[in-house]
């Protein structure tokens, strides 16, 4: 007995040090990103290490941030994209997902193997028909252009992932939905969409990432002032000959914000799942 | 209200037959079992009758009347899962009542309707429960509940007692008779134990294959097995297999001979043994033997008897009692 659980000790410990490392360096960015936020210009060149003190402590990135008006509006059109995309992709994906897992038609399998190109093949290759068909329809500087794009660019990923998940769903529990007369939406909202709620707020997350930190979509489509995001806005304060990386940095910090908030939501979903299906 | 006729059901996956043509009519009120190996299409069957599936081809009809075009909650039909299939989200008492509520039924009705059901299954203590909050007996009554709720015409249970464990598994087998009698509704039932089968149905339809192998009463198929399949599936242990040719028979390929209908003794009998392995399970005595003339046979005496392997016996079989199978495993009369 004493042996084995010595082994797995060690091996626990080893498992720990792996993920503290990992969690270390995914973090340590943020970490500067942070501190430096809220230092004297002079400090971040000179020290851009040291913590904060007395003398270097300054938020004045934080006021030139707050002070250019337009932050506010930058920061809820990268929330409204990000959230609206969210939310389509996910209701598409897992309709999508739903239809693949459950039928048999013809094609089925092609249609699956069609949607999961889109996670081999990046959505940038497109841009320039992208661009050609958003001006063709007078998209161009909309919100919706943004979301569009990313919707199409998450679908492919949450088909994957949502799919597998709702082979998982139990036929019975679907069949006796159906005995008991619900329709195929009653029996994909009410039954199959609670049960895989954990792989919702997987892809969730695993969606909302690229969106909020997407660079490229924006200063392509949607580059006009009433429809930057936040990660373009964030680009005024980098010149090409000064950069105010106060600003900057203060600007990535508070940017930082709205995405941990939804992803402490999606969390806290996801924990939820898997400890109502490990209880059931 | 609720006879049930198949007429030639064929069922194929892509190009694997599962269902070879099957007829069938069940009378009003019987409780008639599917009985068969695992795989061999009896759950398929049932989920063409509950129309979650299309027959390939054949005809399906419920009190005289084709339904193969209607849904399933629209064929008066009721559904046990072997898994239970219970909704997670709901109580016991919204799982019971969602077929009704569907339908369309008052508030008023399905509240009555849920708490006869619960009182007829004694779950009336457990009605505001999730069955994440339910014992794996419990949700088997909460499903068996679901289904008499929605008053069908046809029950359909499938393997409805595998998940549970043994002592249960007899109380439920009871508790669905019991139904079957207070209800005198039409059941289907499926399982692949043929004590089950035997225990609780007026009419087994033994499947193997895809192919309906016979139809008839247990007793029926107890004494008069009409091929080899059906001879070694019924009874426990199995039917003894002898090739004729050894016991000097002609007219037939294969004889049969149960473990309960051959006789031991010390002294004198017609095949001269070995014990090779003896099993007491209290009631009855389980016996092996090794014979030059027979091969290895299955002995089942009643009681307790005091054998030991390397002893040498004398078994007789009754005479009356052998079944004869031709070369096409057909029973030979
Ligand atoms: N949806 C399906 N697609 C392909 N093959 C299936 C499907 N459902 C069942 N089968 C096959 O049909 C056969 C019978 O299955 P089933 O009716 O579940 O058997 P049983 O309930 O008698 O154990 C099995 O060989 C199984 O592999
Ligand atoms: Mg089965």
């Amino acid at each position: 007995m004493l042996p084995r659980a010595r082994i797995s000790f060690s091996r626990m410990a080893l498992v720990h040090l792996a993920l503290v490392a990992y969690a270390l360096v995914s973090l340590f960015p943020v970490f500067l990103t942070l501190i430096n936020s809220v230092k004297s210009r002079n400090a971040i060149f000179r020290n851009p290490m040291q913590l904060p003190t007395a003398e270097t402590f300054d938020l004045v990135g934080y006021a030139t941030v707050l002070k250019q008006g337009d932050f506010a509006s930058y920061f809820q059109n990268s929330m409204i994209v990000t959230v609206v995309a969210i939310a389509l992709v996910l209701l598409f994906g897992a309709m999508a997902a739903f239809a693949l897992s459950e039928y048999r038609f013809r094609g089925n399998s092609l249609m699956g193997l069609y949607l999961a190109l889109g996670i081999m093949i990046p959505i940038r290759l497109g841009t320039v028909a992208i661009l050609q068909g958003m001006v063709a329809t007078g998209l161009v500087n909309t919100l919706t252009a943004l979301i569009l794009v990313y919707t199409a660019q998450g679908i492919p990923l949450a088909v994957f992932i949502l799919s597998e998940f709702m082979r998982t769903v139990s036929d019975d529990l679907k069949n006796a939905g159906r005995i008991d007369g619900l329709s195929e939406y009653a029996i994909f909202f009410r039954l199959v969409l609670p049960l895989v709620r954990p792989a919702m707020a997987t892809v969730a997350v695993f969606t909302m990432i690229p969106i909020w930190n997407d660079l490229w979509f924006p200063l392509i489509l949607a580059p006009g002032e009433a429809t930057k995001t936040v990660t373009l806005g964030a680009q005024m304060f980098i010149g090409q000959f000064v950069t105010n990386w106060n600003a900057v940095l203060a600007a990535l910090s508070l940017a930082i914000l709205p995405v941990l908030v939804l992803y402490l939501a999606f969390s806290r979903q996801l924990i939820r799942g898997i400890t109502s299906g490990a209880v059931k | 209200m609720g006879s049930l006729t198949l007429k030639s059901v064929h069922k194929a996956f892509g190009s694997v037959d599962v269902l070879k043509g099957i007829d069938l009519e069940v009378e009003d009120g019987e409780l008639v079992i599917f009985v068969g190996p695992s795989g061999c299409g009896k759950s398929t069957l049932l989920r063409i009758i509950a129309g979650l599936e299309d027959a390939t081809s054949g005809a399906i009809l419920i009190d005289g009347a084709e339904v193969s075009a209607v849904p399933p909650a629209k064929r008066g039909i009721a559904m046990v899962f072997q898994s239970y299939a219970l909704y997670p989200h709901l109580n016991v008492r919204d799982n019971m009542g969602l077929g009704l509520k569907q339908a369309g039924a008052s508030k008023a009705e399905v509240a009555t309707r849920v708490k006869a059901a619960a009182a007829m299954l004694s779950l009336e203590p457990y009605l505001d429960r999730r069955p994440a909050e339910l014992s794996g007996g419990q949700r088997q009554r909460v499903a068996i509940g679901r289904a008499i709720v929605r008053e069908p015409k046809l029950f359909l249970f499938d393997e409805p007692l595998s998940n549970l464990d043994a002592a249960l598994r007899v109380n439920t087998r009871l508790e669905i008779a019991r139904l079957h009698r207070d209800l005198k509704a039409t059941m289907i039932y499926v399982t692949h134990d043929q004590v089950e089968a035997m225990t609780l149905a007026d009419k087994i339809v033994v499947l193997d294959g895809g192919v309906i192998q016979q139809i008839g009463s247990p007793m029926e198929l107890y004494n008069r097995p009409a091929n080899l399949f059906v001879a070694g599936f019924i009874g426990s242990p199995s039917m003894n297999f002898i090739d004729a040719e050894r016991l000097g028979i002609q007219e037939a390929r294969t004889i049969g001979i149960r473990p309960e209908h051959i006789t031991l003794s010390r002294q004198s009998g017609e095949w001269a043994t070995n014990v090779a392995h003896v099993e007491h399970l209290g009631a009855d005595t389980i016996l092996y033997l090794e014979s030059e003339k027979a091969g290895i046979v299955t002995v089942r005496l009643f009681g307790e008897h005091h054998y030991h392997p390397g002893e040498e016996v004398f078994a007789t079989p009754a005479g009356e009692q052998m079944h004869r199978f031709g070369a096409d495993g057909r029973a030979i009369r």
